[in-house]
């Protein structure tokens, strides 16, 4: 047997081999794929309850004696005015046979709380509605909400209940819309009224400081660490600390905050302020880490090129290296910042685990943020929390897919071939 | 650009200097058990009256007593809840930093369930059965007065009218006041059962707690975490299993599960607050009085959390699970707090 021999006979071997390891790597990229496709199915079916809301319709009679009011009242009073009475009249006319004191409760649960401020609110809005009858559309409460969406299925709605709701959907008294509600307003503990914004807001801000902060220091520590940092002991020591600080676990990072900040400096606690730096540090090594990476990737010759040219190291560095190696900097600040906007654990120690009702107005307000959200939303009692939550991670994976979208269209707009 | 800059500059400073004057916010700390209770007050105290709406962390009870006896500045929290009540020792803590007056506010009480999937038939449990369950030790079943490592591995074992199922109970880690309140209530209430070890208590305290407060670690109980939806969650999957939780989580989720029956008594509205059902625990909040005319709103949410409407028997907070006071000590109770009457311990 000649050598020409012996590779044929190996040669299919190999080509069986070769196939096997495509066939292998494609199976592995589509089982990661099929994961996230699950995890995404998943999510939007679980979701998209949440999106939508039921309303119901009554009659309102804004009757001046029913709200308790004097005939020359000062509109201070309509603040405490009785609003609820309003709502208990109207569904009274539709259901005359309900006399019971019990019975009366379970139909005025039929009705969101949120339907007596929203009453309120139209009542300061337009007062000439005083003494006026008007339909007007009202949230349910999220037991009934759940009950419509879920067909029926749903025992925490009694035998009345039941009953009341079929004979308002004969009336045709229901309607169901898109829950725009849900990007409007913060926190709350009812279901129906709860919404994201609050945490999109505190999680912007947070996420600015971050910014602010972290990526001066981490393009500065970088440039200074790869183009004039001496070569000695001293910055391998730095150099090997910052590597570690990257894999501290980030719960460490909010004992330091809590300590530092918010004990010894006397910075409020729960505030957009103290979170945005504490993930400041949290992803400094990620972006200087990064930034090293990108800059020790600019070619020698541009710097060489540069300093034949007589510019001064300072003018290399900012002239030609930084903006050389500012795609991959720009995406080392987003996948760091990304990586900041999930996360939760050191914001417990700093008090930003907390219900927060309105929207924070700056960096010093109480606020909580995204993935934080999600948390406080899963560990609540009502079921229909369960549509909300899955609401929130859709909301946090579209900011982290546009977060990632923008780091590749950086990456492309700023990088440059030659 | 620069006006960007000054723009963010601005905005992230300009609240920090109103803050330096004073905080206009009521700062909650405290119990998770409480937690959806003094939320759903706060919120509607932020909506019906001129004040903002408090913020409420949840950072258990032992966290919060912590966080509200470090001191009386204004960094500190005005208000925590507690799933029991303030021990001596918090309080000396709390006098020692200067926090000398504080106020005590009972709210009603909360009901731990043993519960299992709908599709199974109900459990019928005494605090015997429980305490034999999950105990590390009991006492062997020759009725010699040794103790031994829990044999048991069904329900059938322990009791031959219980079912033939595998012993395996969902619940909260040891760092979560449900499983303080459960041990002191279930289990001890069912090892008090066995006169010997009753008697052991004036004799050997340690050795009595030892008994009566140790929890089984060979697999039965499992430890699922501090997340009550995910537990029913599990039941659900799980039709064997048990778990352990406050009665808000069966409240919200009873057409999936029910309560184990416990010493003849359901795990109802009515059962609990009449003290049939075994094991249930008082719920507070405690106000630090130095406060009081520092953040304003403190007396108004002490008000609105101790009125008719929000606590009474027919209250708002009895349709989120809790149950109430009866009404006379609510009263008191009510008079009390809003007179602003020192805690002493």
């Amino acid at each position: 047997m000649n050598n020409t021999e012996q590779i044929k006979k190996s040669l299919n071997k190999r080509y069986r081999k070769e196939k096997r390891f495509r066939f292998l790597s494609l199976l592995a990229v589509l089982i990661g794929f099929a994961c996230l496709l699950i995890l995404l199915v998943d999510m939007v079916i679980k979701a998209w309850p949440a999106f939508i809301q039921t309303e119901v319709k009554l009659d309102i009679h804004f009757s001046q004696e029913k709200l308790g009011l004097a005939t020359n009242f000062d509109p201070e009073e309509l603040q405490n005015a009785n609003f609820r009475g309003l709502i208990k009249q109207s569904l009274q006319q539709l259901f005359p046979m309900v006399r019971k004191r019990s019975d009366k409760r379970a139909l005025m649960r039929l009705i969101s709380v949120d339907a007596e401020y929203r009453l309120r609110d139209k009542l300061q809005a337009e007062p000439q509605l005083l003494g006026q009858t008007v339909p007007i559309w009202l949230l349910v409460d999220d037991d009934v909400d759940t009950y419509l969406k879920s067909d029926k299925q749903f025992g925490r709605v009694s035998q009345e209940q039941i009953a009341w709701i079929t004979e308002l959907e004969q009336q045709e008294r229901f309607q169901k819309r898109f829950n725009y509600w849900f990007f409007q307003t913060g926190d709350s503990r009812e279901p129906e009224l709860a919404g994201i914004l609050g945490a999109v807001i505190g999680s912007f801000y947070t996420l600015l400081v971050t910014l602010l902060l972290s990526f001066p220091i981490g393009v500065m520590a970088a440039v200074y660490l790869e183009e004039f940092a001496p070569r000695n002991r001293w910055i391998d020591f730095i150099e090997v600390n910052i590597n570690n600080l990257a894999a501290v676990p980030s719960i460490v990072f909010g004992l330091l905050g809590l300590a530092v900040f918010i004990n010894f400096f006397g910075l409020p606690r729960s505030a957009p302020l103290v979170g945005g730096i504490v993930l400041a540090l949290m992803t400094l090594p990620t972006i200087i880490i990064a930034s090293r990476s990108a800059i020790k990737a600019v070619s020698p010759s541009m710097r060489e090129a540069a300093l034949g040219l007589g510019a001064s190291k300072i003018q290399v560095a900012f002239h030609h290296v930084v903006p050389l190696a500012m795609p991959g900097i720009l995406t080392g600040t987003i996948i760091g910042l990304a990586q900041a906007l999930g996360e939760t654990a050191p914001l417990l120690m700093i008090g930003m685990v907390a219900f927060i009702v309105d929207i924070p107005q700056g960096a010093t307000d109480a606020a909580t943020v995204l993935p934080v959200q999600i948390y406080l939303w899963a560990d609540s009692p009502e079921r229909a929390f369960v549509a909300k939550t899955a609401a929130a991670i859709l909301v946090l994976l579209l900011f982290l897919t546009v977060m990632n979208g923008l780091a590749v269209w950086l990456r492309k707009k700023f990088e440059r071939r030659w | 650009m620069k006006q960007i800059g000054l723009y963010i500059i601005l905005t992230l400073t300009a609240p920090s200097l109103v803050l330096a004057s004073g905080r206009d916010v009521i700062n909650i700390v405290g119990s998770s058990t409480v937690y959806p209770f003094a939320t759903v007050v706060a919120e509607r105290f932020g909506k019906s009256s001129k004040f903002k709406t408090p913020k409420i962390e949840s950072t258990g009870t032992g966290g919060g007593i912590k966080l509200f006896c470090a001191g009386v500045d204004i960094n500190t929290p005005d208000i925590t809840n507690a799933s029991r009540r303030m021990k001596k020792s918090e309080f000396n803590q709390c006098q020692k930093n200067g926090v000398k007056k504080i106020v005590e506010v009972l709210v009603g009480y909360d009901g731990i369930v043993l519960a299992h999937a709908m599709r199974k038939t109900q459990m019928q449990l005494s605090l015997r059965d429980i305490f034999l369950a999950l105990a590390k030790s009991v006492p062997a079943s020759d009725g010699s007065q040794t103790l031994v490592d829990n044999p048991y591995k069904t329900w059938q074992e322990i009791n031959p009218k219980l079912p033939a199922k595998k012993i395996e109970v969902l619940g909260p880690p040891p760092t979560s006041g449900t499983r303080d309140a459960f041990v002191e209530l279930a289990l001890e209430g069912g090892c008090k059962t066995f006169q010997w070890i009753k008697a052991l208590k004036k004799i050997d305290k340690s050795r009595y707690k030892a008994i009566c407060h140790g929890m089984r670690e060979d697999g039965a109980y499992i430890e699922a975490g501090e997340n009550d939806n995910l537990i029913v969650q599990k039941l659900v999957a799980n039709p064997n299993a048990m778990g352990i939780f406050g009665f808000s989580f069966l409240d919200q989720n009873s057409d999936i599960i029910q309560g184990s029956i416990i010493n003849g008594a359901k795990a109802e509205f009515e059962s609990i607050a009449s003290g049939d059902y075994p094991i249930s625990r008082p719920l507070y909040f405690y106000v630090k009085k130095a406060h009081v005319d520092v953040i304003p709103g403190i007396a108004e949410y002490i008000a609105a959390f101790t009125s008719e409407a929000t606590s009474g028997e027919e209250g708002y907070l009895t349709d989120k699970g809790l149950i109430p006071l009866d009404e006379a000590k609510r009263q008191t109770v009510r008079q009390n707090a809003n007179k602003l009457q020192n805690l002493d311990l």
